[in-house]
């Protein structure tokens, strides 16, 4: 890709940041380099305490990091974020009470120097017939969208979401997705980290696999599912050994349940026409791709992290 | 400019906080009348020379002011913890503003209390020259700097359980020896008020009386005051900022 046509938007380099804890320093996030151009949508994907958090923080400006450097749109995070070029939702967070919803969104709008109209924003959030009641009097599900609201309200370039649908029921969560979809039609640039191996695949251009504090594997869904190890092939095949079927070309590894037989396939189309060739009384043949979910334990539980590394 | 719509808000959230009217507009209004209503025509209140509506009348005020500055920092050390804070600062607000703001509010909250006790004293017969109301007013906004220094600094120091009876315990504490509810007469315990800007806060009553109603001493604590609580409050503001 031409990099001359592409703004920079998020940039990383060597971001370090360790704590100190009762049981020795904690590198919570240990060397990242991102790069995160204009207009993209990245999803951060880790679990719980690999680093995901720490690393939006340091990217916010709101934990200065030990190491390393952050530039949003070319600028430092705090001056970034006084030009009005970011909006977040953080984890934790309550709102102020004693204001209507309608006050306090306008009010953050009023911060930015081109926010969108408040109604326009509080009906694209579900929130339009609630805008006059007070912040105190709102239940859990929301005052989240009130949040999602005060993200949004301030039209910034650059919107930051810390696990943003922890606690959102089916509905509310399809929601958040249909605006953060639209949002980034917009060419907005969006960062969400999440721990749903869903949502990095349906809704993000591109994941970041945190673990340990590094990043171990960075690319498009496809890329990192194929990374893991493609495809399988599922058949029905009794008595056949699985030394055999390892032999044939393109498997990589096979598995046996009863009858059924697992073959993981670095590729599943010399797998299959090999499989055919000599094994024709196969059944119940499925070719599918390797779920995300399959590719991040694969690539979590590699001792070799660096080497899933794409070149991005 | 910006920041005018998030001042504006903030006035708005703290004239509809309930606990707030009454600790800081409706309590000390009710104790005025209590204390000053039986007396209100003793004209020299213990030998001071100050009418009793006045005396009363300036000594609820410094109640009622000191409590609407140092519920800014209630409303501070809340933010904090509910994380509020942190959303701010992830907008352009600037966080000096945040600050400002938060004093500006304790101000403009100080005044209408000072207003609704100026009505009070109307009522039960204070008269004064326009010049000694402006003197008097000038002299109770300048005595609560400190005030809305220690505020800011509770706000960050205090944890949010603790800061409801900080702010009431400290708002008692010093109105009561500072001579708010009567005056000290000569003493121990007007030595050490008069260290105290609270003392010199109830002072600005003295208005009626001819001559300066700060002598040099009085404005050398009030100064003096101010300057340590500012650096305190920096100081715990700027730890703060760099953390949250």
């Amino acid at each position: 890709m031409d990099t001359q046509t592409k703004r920079a938007g998020v940039e990383a380099r060597g971001l370090g940041k360790t704590f100190s804890t009762p049981s020795g320093p904690l590198a919570a996030v240990n060397g990242i380099d991102l790069a995160i151009p204009a207009g993209e949508t990245v999803a951060l994907l880790g679990a719980n305490g690999a680093g995901k958090s720490t690393t939006i923080d340091m990217l916010l400006g709101l934990t200065p990091p030990d190491r390393g450097e952050v530039r949003l749109f070319g600028l430092a995070p705090a001056a970034a974020v006084a030009a009005g070029k970011v909006a977040a939702m953080l984890q934790t967070g309550e709102l102020v009470r004693d204001v209507s919803i309608r006050e306090l969104v306008a009010m953050a709008g009023s911060l930015y120097p081109a926010p969108r109209p408040v109604d326009e924003v509080l009906r694209e959030v579900g929130i339009a017939e609630l805008s006059g009641r007070r912040t105190e009097r709102l239940s859990g599900g929301q005052a989240q969208r009130v949040r999602f609201a005060l993200a949004l309200v301030g039209n910034a370039d650059l919107l930051v979401f810390d696990e943003p649908t922890v606690g959102m029921d089916v509905e509310a969560r399809r929601e958040f997705w249909r605006v953060v979809r639209s949002t980034a039609a917009r060419g907005k640039t969006i960062v969400f980290a999440t721990h749903y191996l869903e949502e990095a695949d349906s809704y993000a251009d591109r994941i970041v696999v945190m673990a340990g504090g590094r990043i171990i594997a960075d690319g498009a869904a496809t890329e990192i599912k194929a990374r893991a190890g493609a495809r399988t092939i599922k058949a029905t095949l009794p008595g056949v050994a699985l030394a055999a079927l390892e032999a044939l070309p393109g498997v990589t590894r096979a598995e046996r349940r009863g009858d059924a037989v697992t073959l993981a396939c670095g590729d599943s189309d010399r797998a299959i026409r090999a499989l055919l060739a000599s094994h024709a009384d196969a059944r119940d043949i499925e070719v599918a791709g390797v779920r995300l979910e399959e590719a991040f334990v694969a690539l979590t539980a590699s001792p070799a992290h660096p080497s899933l590394r794409s070149a991005a | 400019m910006m920041t005018l719509g998030y001042t504006r808000l903030e006035l708005l959230r703290t004239l509809r906080n309930r606990r707030f009217l009454i600790l800081s507009l409706a309590f000390p209004l009710g104790l005025y009348f209590l204390s000053a209503a039986p007396n209100r025509h003793e004209l020299d209140l213990r030998g001071t020379g100050i009418s009793a509506p006045l005396y009363f009348m300036v000594g609820l005020a410094a109640f009622g002011t000191m409590a609407a500055m140092l519920s800014s920092g209630a409303r501070i050390a809340a933010e904090r913890t509910a994380g509020w804070t942190r959303q701010l600062r992830l907008t352009p607000l600037p966080a000096g503003a945040y600050l400002r703001t938060k004093i500006v509010t304790g101000y403009a909250m100080a005044m209408l209390t000072l207003g609704l006790l100026y009505l009070g004293g109307l009522v039960l017969g204070v008269r004064l020259a326009p010049a000694q109301w402006l003197a008097m007013t000038g002299l109770i906004l300048l005595a609560l700097v400190p005030f809305a220094a220690f505020g800011v600094w509770l706000g960050h120091v205090i944890t949010v359980d603790a800061i409801g009876p900080a702010v009431g315990a400290t708002t008692a504490v010093l109105s009561f020896i500072s001579g708010a509810w009567y005056p000290l007469g000569h003493g121990t315990l007007e030595d050490i008020a008069q260290c105290l800007p609270s003392y010199w806060l109830i002072q600005a009553s003295r208005v009626s009386l001819a001559g300066d109603v700060w002598p040099a001493k009085g404005w050398l604590v009030v100064a003096a005051w101010s300057v340590a609580m500012i650096a305190l409050a920096a100081r715990a503001y700027r730890r703060d900022t760099q953390r949250v």
